[in-house]
């Protein structure tokens, strides 16, 4: 047995759609474990008593008892296990940067490479889905409180699955026509199957969690409006705003931010152009501004609108990008070229209005700055031009100050974030908030701990209400 | 799903739209949009509200059939229903007693100056409305209008009523009737109101104009709706879509307009009101 596990230090690679062939389609990239695969993985793990992955996890799953599930065969008692904390399995299954919280941890990582975690959580979670009928936990009695929820987000979602398992009346007022947040609007179907986020929905909503769609909380009622008829709120509106740079040209037409290009493919369906009615151009030549996780994603959306030749324009270097190592890789399988240490100056246009190209200068990194990471200094007479047809502005996001600008009392930070103590709750006393509107864009797991944490304290909140 | 109440032509290729949708009707103030989707595959689509119920519950937009997405909203028939209705979207319009306003307004435009005209009214300035089109044929609303109104012209380009000519016609049109604006607001394509702000700039007359880009989610989150107003970027549908129509970049915003227009089914500029 010790002599096996020496030997198996290499984790399983999980199949994935063919480089070329995917460049074409929209349909999920990676493929998932099969059920050999699966349990040949899970049976790398050492079962740690002390586990180190548990901690790395934000919302502390039960790693090591849900992988002896696996090995065990009973996925139904491993599922089970990973839903006492986490209610969206399938979704961080597959976001989640598990390389930098749970399976950098792994001790089995030491010698070779970590279990493959993430993976492992998506086969039980994809397994489940496979199943006639999902399990569903015992709710509380019903407790007569009511709670709305503001935004139908990975946090929105949280706290709705929380407080109805506790027993609580809950009431989503979601701004879009969808639900999912992100997870609709912005990460594209090749990395996050929107079939997958509407059965995490209609889960939420088989707990008995109601939703209002195409309600802007601020704007169709106010929150101290929307107060009088419950008995607590929490605010999981994201970081919604997109961020231009500030440099000539970028009104030109063919300049977008991230979110409207991913909007237009993701939540309106533009690929499907003309069967769905939102266009979307397919340009030629595409320039993605930015180095996270939705530069990636627009890149990678681009190359599967036709584009001859993507190009990733980032002003650090590669291990500076903040992207996922597994992201960046994709895209570099699909064809993107990353120009790096590369700034954008300014967006040049036709005569017509419509974006050309862009003007950029070359940098070097320099001393480290206040994130440690090296600041990049543009090196003098390095200007050069790059041709392009399109251009997605993709530097990062804040808050929509829509409903701090209409709710007195509530106290907001930096930034545009609404400011919380530890548990969640702002300045007003039956409001709570977390996610992205409260730390600024972040990830899926992150806005969900915090979320758990903020449900956890309006439960306490609602129990000793008189 | 919100029921459509009523969906007729008003005049040719603009049709009026009402639809039960309590929550925005409880909330809409003059200067709001809406965004709608006429099916589950159809666009977002913005339009101006142009009059509401709040007992009944029913908001009314007036729109022109331009694309795929309003070519489906001109179909739509009593008890229909759309699976799309968000808003009040947009801050409203600023109304104050501002003395003397001249509400103008040409196509859809015509239907959403009457509830900015109405609340003038109430705040207790002296209106003046001055509606253009393209002939007679293509007038709406005009009794609604006169009500809320302390005078009231016509400007035809065909010149069958009121004055002929087009908006360039303005100056002369206050300066016979004795009335020097103290502010002026415009609703309607946006070619009508940019050629307003220019004639009103020399003049020094304050012009408010209700910005109409393109748009998707109509809550900040796009960008899409971006304009240059005095040399900084601002989003239509949050920042406005109420802006100094002295300030906009009009070139710029002409540009963003069309970007879709290969794309649009019918031409964006083929329309009723002729610009
Ligand atoms: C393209 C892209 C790719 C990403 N990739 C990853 C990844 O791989 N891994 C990862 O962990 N994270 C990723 N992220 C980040 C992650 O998606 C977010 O951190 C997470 O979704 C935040 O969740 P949230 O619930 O706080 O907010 P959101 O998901 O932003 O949801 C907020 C919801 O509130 C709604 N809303 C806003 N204002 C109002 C209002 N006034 N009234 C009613 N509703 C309102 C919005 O419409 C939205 O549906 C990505 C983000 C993007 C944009
Ligand atoms: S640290 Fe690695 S080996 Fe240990 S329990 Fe967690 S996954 Fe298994
Ligand atoms: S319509 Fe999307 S930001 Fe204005």
């Amino acid at each position: 047995m010790a002599e096996k596990k020496r030997r198996d230090t290499v984790r399983r690679s999980m199949p994935k759609q063919d480089d070329f062939e995917r460049r074409k389609n929209f349909a999920e990239v990676a493929l998932g474990y099969t059920e050999e695969l699966a349990r040949g993985e899970a049976a790398r793990c050492l079962n740690c008593k002390k586990a180190p992955c548990v901690s790395g996890c934000p919302v502390n799953i039960d790693i090591p008892f849900f992988v002896k599930a696996i090995v065990d065969g009973d996925f139904a008692a491993g599922v089970r296990q990973i839903k006492k904390t986490n209610a969206l399995p399938a979704i961080c299954g597959r976001v989640c940067p598990q390389e930098e919280q749970c399976e950098i941890k792994c001790v089995v990582g030491r010698r070779g490479s970590p279990v493959a975690i993430g993976r492992l959580e998506r086969y039980l979670a994809d397994w489940e889905a496979t199943q006639a009928k999902i399990e569903k936990p015992r709710l509380a009695r019903k407790t007569g409180r009511k709670v709305v929820i503001v935004g139908a987000g990975p946090a929105g979602i949280t706290v709705a699955n929380d407080l109805c398992l506790l027993g609580h009346d809950v009431t989503i007022y979601e701004a879009l026509h969808e639900p999912g947040g992100v997870l609709t609007y912005g990460i594209p179907e090749f990395r996050l199957p929107k079939a997958i986020v509407n059965r995490e929905v209609k889960y939420i909503e088989s707990l008995g969690a109601k939703l209002v769609l195409d309600f802007v909380v601020g704007k169709t009622r106010t929150v101290d409006n929307l107060l009088e008829e419950f008995d607590a709120m929490f605010i999981a509106t994201g970081a919604g705003l997109p961020w231009f740079l500030g440099i000539p040209g970028e009104n030109l037409n063919g300049v977008y931010s991230a979110n409207e290009y991913l909007t237009r493919v993701n939540l309106m369906k533009g690929f499907l152009f003309p069967d769905f009615d939102t266009p979307i151009k397919r340009p030629a030549n595409v320039i993605v501004i930015g180095g996270g996780n939705v530069a990636m994603d627009s890149a990678r959306t681009a190359v599967r609108l036709g584009a001859d030749e993507v190009h990733i324009v980032y002003r650090r270097g590669r291990e500076e990008l903040p992207a996922r190592e597994e992201e960046v890789e994709n895209a570099e399988e699909e064809g993107v070229i990353f120009d790096l240490l590369t700034l954008p100056v300014k967006l040049v246009g036709n005569e017509q209005g419509w974006v050309s190209g862009m003007e950029c200068l070359k940098m070097e990194l320099g001393e480290p700055d206040d994130s440690g990471r090296r600041r990049p200094v543009p090196i003098e007479g390095s200007e050069f031009h790059m041709p392009a047809d399109a251009v997605v502005v993709s530097i990062g996001n804040s808050p929509n100050p829509l409903i701090a600008a209409t709710t007195p009392g509530l106290d907001i930070g930096r930034k545009d974030n609404i400011s919380t103590d530890d548990n969640g709750r702002t300045s007003r006393h039956n409001i709570w908030a977390a996610g992205d509107v409260v730390t600024g864009a972040a990830t899926v797991i992150s806005a969900m701990g915090a979320a758990r944490t903020a449900a956890q304290a309006m439960h306490e909140y609602l129990t000793n209400l008189t | 799903m919100y029921k459509v109440i009523e969906r007729k032509m008003i005049v040719p290729n603009l049709h009026e739209l009402t639809i039960e949708a309590p929550a925005v009707a409880a909330s809409v103030q003059a200067g709001n949009f809406v965004v709608l989707r006429p099916d589950d595959r159809g666009e977002r689509t913005p339009l101006s509200v142009a009059d509401w119920d709040r007992e009944a519950g029913t908001v009314t937009s007036i729109f022109m059939q331009v694309g795929a997405s309003t070519a489906k909203l001109a179909q739509l028939q009593p008890g229909d229903t759309i699976p799309t209705f968000s808003g009040p979207l947009g801050r409203e319009t600023v109304i104050d007693n501002f003395g003397t306003v001249l509400c103008v307004g040409g196509c859809y435009g015509i239907g959403s100056i009457y509830p900015v005209a109405r609340a003038l009214k109430r705040a207790g300035n002296r209106v003046c409305t001055l509606v253009e089109a393209r002939s007679s044929y293509l007038l709406y609303w005009q009794d609604r209008l006169r009500q809320v109104s302390d005078s009231y012209f016509n400007i035809t380009r065909d010149g069958t009523v009121g004055v002929k000519g087009h908006v360039s016609a303005l100056p002369d049109i206050m300066q016979e009737a004795g009335l020097k604006p103290d502010r002026v607001i415009v609703n309607g394509c946006t070619f009508m109101m940019m050629r307003v702000s220019e004639i009103t700039r020399p003049l020094g007359w304050k012009t408010v104009v209700n910005m109409n880009p393109i748009m998707i989610d109509g809550t900040g989150m796009c960008g899409v709706c971006r304009l240059s107003v005095a040399g900084e970027t601002k989003f239509a549908c949050v920042d406005g879509p109420d802006f100094d129509g002295h300030e906009v970049d009009w070139r710029e915003f002409l540009a963003r307009r069309k970007s879709y227009l290969p794309e649009e089914v019918a031409p964006l500029r083929k329309s009723g009101c002729g610009h």
